[in-house]
């Protein structure tokens, strides 16, 4: 207990270290991913095979694989950077692939005659996408990016064993080479810390997910 | 308390022979026996064979009864942390079995015990969790450039020391003459490398102008990576330790400066076992006597320019 | 490429397929250009030496049989740990998700807390729980065992939430049939609900079994084995020193296990739906084509559990089913 106490300011460090990769890579993550999804359904044929590309690559491998080429290969091509940034980067293009499938899907859920209609009043590929099918594709899309979002959350405890530190497990991984039996503590603290991240989100996601849903 | 093991090792020669064949070619099997042969048949081969060998510790008979000696010996076989990633020290070969200084160690420590060192089943363990598969048993020793300090005596036994080594720093070649020791990197822009939860990445912190130039991994393999692809500046831990990497890459990688701290390296065992700490260092002292000490050195570390042959140190009492 | 999309726009006209193929040109460009720029970067740090690639890629190499069978040997390890530990998720998810269902709903909330908690929680915070905690109360096992049940504490209940989604996603006269004919509420959901929701739902479970697959390399930053790929190539990175080389090859071993057990769900969807074809709840659009497998996995777990929305209100709605 007395090293939960005594290391509080650490902790806190640790979350709002945790917070701010979090924070950074939404943006990131939400800005590219519909790109991607954009690219996936655009009718330009390399376009959508680099996306599905890069989507089949991202979903079968693993984030440290990702994390490995963000922090160790990107520099060797001379894009050096803050193991931060490169951590957030490295996230950031893991989860992009999952927010492109999900918006995808999204998409996809609109029925055809929604867009059928919206071209046959004359609308271009442009304005079909932007103003009839995202709005109705966005309801769909919150309960998948929804569970992306957290995903992320929850991937980001792996982002700082890649030269980033100070975030929560790693304050968790410092003390416990440190204190040794301390660890149960040192667990709950980290514990807490995540569960105090993900679980307001998903109260927040499912109750978004209630004032958007759509009964068909 | 091994005996799940060799199952394990079976299980894994088989199924890595399985896979090599899925892959395409026969020429794989040997290499699967040799990685099932490194973790596997380890118990019950050769009890007896052991006896004679070390005249000056006593053959595996004579422990006293209830010693850890005397269990490891009855066993015949024993669990040792140590490095995988350490040039010189500890690296894997492509067996997966490591090979280094402190690798030689453990084997005649091993050696004092009547244990062969087929039988010696070895655990990777950085720099951050020794002292704690001590605590929980998960090996019987450390001998992983291990320094010797107070602060982990709260929790361990250390045995030896072995070797002294003292920390210095390695940079990129070329480099060594803006960087010339520990005083020059109170420049905040110079970022320096370290392995988590070691002796040295704690002694860097009071050079440093800010905590923000530490970079902290796992393993010394990636803070050479970053040196190397310029992600940091300086990589810091033993010179031995970073001789290694110099040795390999002498183009790209020099010392810079000379050692800044003494760090003696022990043997990690279960706190309070003075029986097995002793036993350690009359092993150690014998090995030194008969020259296999100084042969062991030869032919690990030894082997690169620029390394000193060491002398035994005297021994720390136990505790 | 498929129906929905291509409702997006109509059939292209000359301009639309000149600017369509402008396009394509432009963004190839723009891709191989890049590419060639990192290839050239690569080939002047050196890269491209071939000592640094042989041991791994040319069968010639006299290292290579021993780097394959170290390889092996990962392989064996990351595919032995994401078995044991889909079994074991299996095992106690149902467990989990039988109990849910036959308590009462106050009775079960404790449960639900539990659920909240361990899926709210990083996996490697729980490889982290099992390798550190387990040890220091006494518990010894070899590190496979605490990487496996790091996993089985995550995707136990991943899995019941599968699971769940999966009973909510039956026909409700499925169980008002069973309790009509007089089984228990426990006999239904055992014998009627349970073995449906396994068959709709075993796609989900193969995927689920990617995703364990790819998190046993956590098992590198906080334990101190077993030796499954990541370790491997992380040995053998020190070894040759060559590691752009060794990650690309390990993220290709990934990418071809797991595209083979992706492939091996959508082959399981497909046997399922034939085998349904006739029965009235059959879901029409999951077996169509191999990309809806990707729709149904991201809307169950986009990357590590169930979406969100197999929670209490609506688990039916959005389940990976429809």
């Amino acid at each position: 207990m007395d090293i939960l106490v005594d290391n509080f300011d650490l902790f806190v460090a640790g979350f709002f270290r945790s917070l701010e990769i979090i924070a950074y890579t939404l943006v990131g993550c939400l800005v590219l991913g519909s790109l991607l999804a954009m690219m996936r359904v655009s009718p330009v044929p390399p376009l959508q095979r680099f996306a599905s590309g890069y989507v089949g690559i991202v979903r079968n491998s693993p984030l440290t694989v990702m994390l490995f080429v963000t922090a160790f290969v990107l520099p060797e091509l001379g894009f050096n950077a803050p193991f931060f940034w490169l951590g957030v980067l490295g996230l950031t293009l893991y989860t992009a692939g999952f927010v492109c499938e999900a918006v995808r899907s999204g998409i996809n859920s609109v029925p055809p005659g929604q867009a059928e209609a919206a071209r046959s009043v004359g609308l271009t590929f442009g304005q079909t996408l932007g103003e009839v099918v995202m709005p109705q594709a966005l309801r769909s899309v919150v309960p998948p990016l929804g569970s992306v979002i957290i995903a992320m959350m929850k991937n980001s405890a792996v982002v700082g064993v890649f030269g980033v530190g100070g975030d929560l497990l790693s304050v968790g991984t410092r003390l416990t080479s440190a204190q040794g039996f301390a660890i149960t503590w040192v667990l709950i603290g980290v514990w807490l810390g995540y569960l105090a991240i993900t679980l307001p989100t998903g109260a927040l996601l499912a109750a978004i997910e209630r004032k958007v849903a759509i009964v068909r | 308390m091994t005996a799940r093991r060799p199952i394990l090792g079976v299980a894994a020669l088989s199924a890595a022979a399985l896979v090599l064949a899925a892959c395409g070619g026969g020429d794989g099997d040997a290499a699967a026996e040799d990685t099932a042969a490194a973790g596997g048949d380890t118990a019950a081969t050769e009890d007896a064979a052991g006896g004679e060998e070390t005249a000056a510790a006593g053959g595996a008979g004579d422990f006293a009864e209830g010693t850890t000696m005397a269990e490891l010996a009855e066993a015949g076989t024993i669990r040792v942390g140590t490095k995988f990633d350490q040039p010189l020290f500890g690296l894997a070969n492509l067996e997966g079995t490591p090979e280094g200084f402190d690798v030689e160690i453990a084997k005649i420590i091993a050696e004092g015990l009547g244990i062969s060192e087929d039988n010696i089943e070895w655990t990777e363990t950085p720099s951050a969790i020794r002292e704690e598969v001590l605590e929980t048993d998960q090996v019987d020793m450390v001998v992983a450039t291990y320094t010797i300090n107070d602060e982990r005596r709260e929790r361990i036994t250390f045995a030896g020391p072995y070797y002294e080594a003292g920390q210095t720093l390695m940079v990129r070649a070329g480099e060594e003459s803006e960087i010339t020791g520990p005083d020059s990197l109170s420049d905040e822009s110079i970022r320096v490398c370290s392995v988590e939860g070691s002796t040295p990445s704690e002694n860097i912190r009071e050079y440093l102008a800010s905590d923000d130039q530490l970079t902290l991994f796992g393993t010394y393999g990636e803070c050479v990576d970053s040196l190397r692809n310029n992600q940091v500046d300086v990589v810091t831990t033993d010179n031995v330790i970073l001789l290694g990497f110099v040795s390999e890459s002498p183009e790209e990688f020099a010392i810079a400066g000379e050692t800044f701290t003494e760090e003696p390296y022990g043997v990690g065992i279960e706190k309070g076992d003075v029986e097995f700490c002793e036993f350690i260092n009359e092993t150690l002292a014998a090995a030194e006597e008969a020259g296999t000490y100084v042969e062991a050195w030869n032919s690990t570390a030894g082997a690169i320019e620029g390394s000193e042959e060491p002398v035994l140190p005297e021994p720390d009492p136990c505790s | 490429m498929s129906a929905p999309t291509s409702v997006l726009y109509d059939a292209p006209g000359p301009k639309a397929i000149r600017r369509s193929r402008l396009l394509s040109v432009v963004s190839v460009v723009v891709f191989v250009v890049l590419l060639g720029l990192a290839l050239l970067r690569l080939y002047r740090q050196g890269q491209f030496e071939a000592d640094l690639w042989s041991p791994l890629f040319w069968p010639g190499d006299e290292q290579f049989p021993a780097v394959w069978g170290r390889i092996g040997t990962g392989v064996y390890y990351t595919l032995l740990a994401a078995v044991l530990a889909i079994a074991f998720s299996l095992v106690i998810g149902t467990l989990i998700t039988t109990s849910r269902l036959m308590l009462g709903r106050t009775s079960r909330l404790p449960l639900v807390l539990l659920i909240e908690i361990l899926r709210g929680t990083p996996v490697i915070v729980l490889i982290f729980f099992s390798g550190k905690f387990l040890p220091a109360v006494g518990v010894d096992l070899s590190n496979l065992w605490y990487l496996v049940i790091g996993l089985v504490l995550y995707n136990c209940v991943v899995i019941a939430e599968i699971l769940r989604a999966g009973v909510a996603a039956l026909p409700r006269g499925q169980s008002e049939a069973g309790l009509a004919i007089g089984l228990t509420r426990s006999q239904t959901v055992l014998s009627i609900q349970l073995p449906q929701a396994f068959r709709l739902m075993l796609p989900a479970l193969i995927s689920q079994l990617v995703v364990i697959v790819k998190d046993t390399s956590l098992a590198y930053f906080v334990l101190t084995g077993p030796e499954e790929l990541l370790r491997i190539a992380r040995q053998l990175r020190n070894f040759f020193d060559n590691p752009v080389q060794i990650y690309l090859l390990v993220a290709i071993i990934f990418i071809l296990v797991n595209t083979l057990l992706s492939r091996l769900a959508v082959f399981a969807e497909r046997k399922l739906s034939e085998s349904r074809a006739g029965a009235p709840d059959a879901e029409p659009d999951l077996a169509e084509n191999a990309d809806q497998i990707v729709d149904a996995d991201s809307a169950t777990h986009g990357s590590r559990g169930p979406a969100r929305d197999t929670h209490e209100e609506d688990p039916a709605g959005h389940g990976p089913a429809r």
